[in-house]
């Protein structure tokens, strides 16, 4: 593995988390070296949306370590700016801003947050626009296009801010079962560009075909983790066996 | 796939023939069945409220045009002579009264020769509602033009300089004392209620969110009169020995106040109704507090509460009358004054329409103009 020599892009050490008195992280510890490609998965739950809104401190944690590109996580606004402008979050339901043109919303964090005169952001923004094959849908409104076009649009949002490290939150959950495969496509490009990328979802396949590492999580914690083949063939503890019995069963 | 063109339909098959609907599906007849006549029920109502309708128009034309005196004879002395009126009392309408009273009912005790002033004065509200209602103005320098014209308003109606003479402000009254309360009652309240919203929802500073708790929750459990007396009664109490505020500035401020606190609820309504992923994709984009606020919440939020939004105006508008109370003299009460004239005793039925043709002029013109502002985000859109 790679993540020997290099400082890891995102690190969790014992990062424990309460919501009231239920206990939805439980020592989690997790490394994610740079350019690697990290699955989230388990059961609805299991804490893994919660752990992966951490890393961008949507959600605070209460105990233990978050570091991501070697800034840690804490109260400073200073260090959250910096982790926010360098790692990019597509969510289950797109989160697009419905009164804002699919161009306005490429350009507005680069404008507003890395000062990037228009003209430029709005070059930069027609860029990943054709890498995620939309180009076409710049001048229209969120609401006028599908739900895997705004999807589309989300990554590359997020993109335009030109992110080290790239957070999927169940990107495919929402869609339409034809069109889950034009966002998978659209991730499985940026994989191969070689993106950090962490992602929860359910789609094995997409796992195997790019994930360097699959970690299963359940009740709050990580259960057991290892390489896509090793996960889904040798299972090793009945948790993560169970688990596969059932999204198999529901394929 | 594109549908097919005209030439190609007609090419492989015959157009259909295109007949009017018949008389029984469209048309002001089909109309009336399906709205007015549908069934027993229905056509006996339309019967009777169309009579009823018909009753009270003939009654009102009866009364307001044919009975109705337009203007009265002067007496050899000079005076009006309203006998012509008297006559016809409660037989028809004495808008005779109106021709003579209209300047008091619009512009009160304001020095008689000077009322052009005031006149003007409204011209340049209406002016700057106009302006301001054109989205094409809609830019920094609508704020200067603002300030320009408030600052020529004061001048005018106070004078004192550039050869106007001084008119003291207990003179001043009538519609631009309505239109004074409410421009800038709403013009200020508006952007105060806006930050009370944001402070009331604020999780990181719980001392400025308590503040804006304990702000709306008292302003709102406090009648309006109240807060106006207090304004007029209490607040020179707590001012230092020799500084005076004006009267009309201190029921501006109560009402700036009062409408804040009704404003802010509506407002922190629409940033609640907003789904939470809005805020957290600006999060996650890394925009700062205000970035977010100013470019994703805030334009979602107002545009949900616009109906709420204008509801509230147009409350606050008719409000205005009641500084009556602390006596001064905004529209209605130099129309209800104009009544108390012994030479038009008993005209009171044609001040009061005309009143209220005022008042429904500017609040339908609010109603109509946001209905308008609704449709153009709606379609700008698309959702």
């Amino acid at each position: 593995m790679s993540q020997t020599l290099e400082a890891p892009a995102i690190a969790l050490e014992k990062v424990n988390k309460w919501y009231g008195t239920m206990h939805v992280l439980r020592d989690v510890t997790m490394n994610v070296a740079q350019k690697e490609r990290v699955v989230v998965c388990g059961p609805s739950g299991s804490g893994k949306s919660t752990m992966i809104r951490c890393i961008n401190r949507l959600e605070t944690h209460q105990e233990g370590r978050i570091i991501v590109d070697g800034t840690e996580l804490t109260d400073d606004l200073r260090a959250l700016d910096t982790i926010r402008r360098e790692v990019g979050m597509v969510f289950q339901s797109f989160n697009l801003f419905p009164h804002l043109t699919i161009l306005e919303n490429c350009t507005l964090a680069p404008i507003s947050v890395r000062k990037m005169p228009k003209a430029e952001a709005e070059e930069l923004a027609m860029d990943f626009l054709r890498k995620v094959k939309i180009p076409e849908q710049a001048k229209k409104f969120p609401g006028q296009l599908s739900g895997g076009q705004q999807q589309r649009v989300a990554i590359a949002r997020a993109l335009c801010m030109k992110p080290k490290i790239m957070l999927f939150d169940e990107p495919t959950s929402a869609l339409d079962p034809e069109m889950i495969k034009e966002v998978l496509d659209t991730m499985v490009s940026l994989a191969e560009s070689g993106m950090t990328m962490v992602c929860v979802t359910h789609e094995m396949g997409f796992a195997r075909m790019v994930a360097d590492r699959v970690v299963f999580m359940d009740r709050g914690e990580i259960v057991e983790s290892g390489t896509p083949a090793r996960m889904f063939e040798d299972p090793q503890t009945d948790r993560l066996k169970l688990f596969l019995s059932q999204i198999l069963r529901g394929h | 796939m594109t549908p097919p063109t005209a030439d190609v339909m007609d090419a492989t098959t015959p157009a259909p023939l295109r007949e009017r609907p018949p008389a029984s599906v469209y048309g002001p007849v089909a109309w009336m069945r399906a709205n007015l006549f549908n069934g027993i029920f229905s056509s006996l109502v339309t019967l009777i409220l169309g009579f009823l309708i018909l009753y009270g128009l003939y009654g009102f034309i009866e009364w307001g045009v044919v009975n109705a005196v337009w203007s009265v004879p002067r007496t050899a002395t000079g005076a009006l002579d309203p006998t012509s009126c008297r006559l016809v009392h409660g037989l028809g309408a004495c808008w005779a009264a109106i021709g003579d009273k209209w300047r008091f009912m619009l512009f009160g005790r304001y020095p008689y020769g000077q009322q052009w002033r005031e006149a003007l004065c409204l011209l340049l509200f209406i002016g700057l509602y106009w302006v301001s209602a054109d989205r094409r103005f809609w830019r920094r320098e609508l704020g200067l033009i603002w300030v320009a014209t408030l600052v020529v308003i004061f001048t005018l109606m106070w004078g004192g300089v550039l050869g106007l003479s001084y008119v003291a402000q207990d003179e001043w009254g009538g519609l631009p004392i309505t239109l004074i309360l409410a421009t800038f009652g709403l013009a200020l309240a508006f952007p105060l209620s806006v930050l009370v919203a944001l402070g009331r929802r604020s999780t990181k500073l719980p001392a400025v969110k308590m503040l804006c708790v304990v702000y709306v929750e008292l302003i709102r459990g406090v009648p309006l009169v109240a807060l106006l007396f207090m304004a007029n009664v209490m607040f020179p109490l707590f001012l230092p020995e020799g500084v005076n505020i004006d009267k009309l500035l201190r029921a501006q401020i109560a009402f700036i106040l009062f409408a804040g606190a009704y404003l802010a609820e509506v407002v922190r309504g629409g940033l609640q109704a907003l789904p939470k992923g809005q805020a957290e994709a600006a999060d996650a984009l890394g925009l700062t507090y205000w970035q977010k606020t100013m470019r994703i919440t805030l334009p979602q939020a107002l545009r949900l509460v616009i109906p709420p939004l204008v509801n509230t105006f147009i409350g606050f508008f008719k409000d205005t009358s009641l500084v009556l109370t602390i006596g001064i003299l905004d529209f209605l009460t130099t129309s209800k004054t104009a009544m108390a004239d012994p030479v038009w005793q008993g005209v009171s039925t044609e001040i009061y329409i005309v009143v209220a043709l005022v008042y429904i002029a500017f609040c339908y013109t609010m109603s109509s103009y946001s209905r308008g502002v609704e449709r153009t985000l709606d379609g700008a859109r698309n959702r």
